[in-house]
């Protein structure tokens, strides 16, 4: 065990492993924009096929091609 | 400090998915779009052939609004030459940006806790990550489906197993990481690596036996090769989305988090030059 961290040191002196960053650095805007990036995803990905905020197809239909070439389930 | 840098890698993540989204839309424009323009033509086709009564259960997307109009009706609705470019852009973009923000923040997660990566091989390992548990496994359960070959009635059963399959892709995925993470003192990186990985792939493979089967049989008589030409693209869209996102945000990662790298390290010894 020794060994192998003492030339993992040697083999890669030039790497710089950085130090992690604190959880709690990083929860917040995990949360808060990870929401806003799934509100974002549902829109391109789901509005108006099974579920609908907004009434009517503009979103479905603008989307169109973007939601079937990206994997999603549209119609 | 640290926050300061979480959002400096969000605010780049987000920016390398917009890239990423540019590159993807220009390879979906040019070789996704032929295909979805055939299956189209081919859903016409289909409804021209049908009664015109049933014209109701397509008039809900843009192929069915074409084959309404070409009837004759008049129907509201956004116009092929507009879905194929700035509905297909504004789609992809946001896509992109979305995604390489959570990207983004999962790096931040894994940063200095997956092994002895410099950030720019961190963020290469979250792109291939990313794209593996969110597009390409469920894809291999519930493939990219055109225009024509799905049931409308479906769709909602087809959108939560979808959306359920990414989700637990995802769960999988971290899974194996932290189990990769465990074994590594015991068996070795490599070796704990290829059992993290093997054990991804049998749990994987036991929930597509287990999840229903794709509802969304192809509808006798559409061309398989158009079906296959037009996944190939979808394939080759989201490849390029996740290259061009893990290697934008690896250079921006690197050069982001070097000052702070070497502030760490002079700190040791003594010297301030860096801070
Ligand atoms: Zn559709």
């Amino acid at each position: 065990m020794a060994e192998a961290v003492v030339s993992a040191a040697v083999s890669a002196p030039s790497v710089a492993v950085p130090a992690p960053l604190p959880v709690r650095a990083v929860l917040p805007w995990a949360f808060f924009v990870g929401l806003l990036a799934l509100i974002a995803l549902y829109f391109v990905g789901a509005e108006q096929g099974a579920t609908s905020v907004f009434a009517g197809t503009d979103v479905h239909e603008w989307v169109h091609d973007g939601r079937h070439l990206l994997g999603f389930p549209c119609h | 400090m640290h926050a300061s840098t979480v959002r400096s890698l969000l605010v780049r993540g987000m920016l390398a998915g917009l890239v990423a989204g540019l590159f993807a839309f220009a390879v979906a424009y040019v070789v996704g779009e032929p295909p979805v323009s055939g299956a189209i033509a081919v859903e016409e086709a289909k409804a021209a052939g049908e009664a015109p009564a049933g014209h109701g259960s397509h008039a809900d997307h843009g192929g069915g609004t074409v084959a309404v109009e070409a009837a004759g009706e008049e129907e509201e609705g956004v116009s092929r030459s507009a879905q194929s470019t700035f509905g297909l852009a504004t789609g992809v973009l946001v896509y992109g940006v979305a995604l390489g923000g959570i990207a983004s923040l999962a790096f931040s997660f894994a940063l200095g806790r997956v092994g002895r990566f410099s950030p720019r091989a961190t963020a290469a390992l979250t792109a291939a990550a990313a794209f593996t548990t969110v597009y390409l496994v469920p894809f291999l359960k519930y493939p990219a489906t055109p225009p024509a070959v799905g049931n409308p009635d479906t769709i909602g059963k087809r959108t939560t197993l979808f959306f359920l399959m990414i989700l637990l892709s995802v769960l999988l995925g971290i899974a194996a990481l932290i189990a990769g993470r465990r074994l590594a003192p015991r068996l070795g990186n490599w070796n704990a690596t290829l059992a993290a990985g093997a054990g991804f792939v049998v749990v994987t493979a036991v929930a597509f036996a287990v999840l229903p089967d794709n509802e969304d049989a192809v509808a006798t008589g559409f061309p398989a090769g158009l079906l296959w030409e037009f996944r190939l693209a979808s394939l080759a869209i989201q490849a390029v989305l996740w290259a061009v996102f893990g290697i934008v945000f690896g250079v921006l990662a690197q050069k982001t988090l070097a000052p702070r790298a070497a502030a760490d390290q002079e700190g040791r010894l003594g010297a301030p030059a860096a801070g």
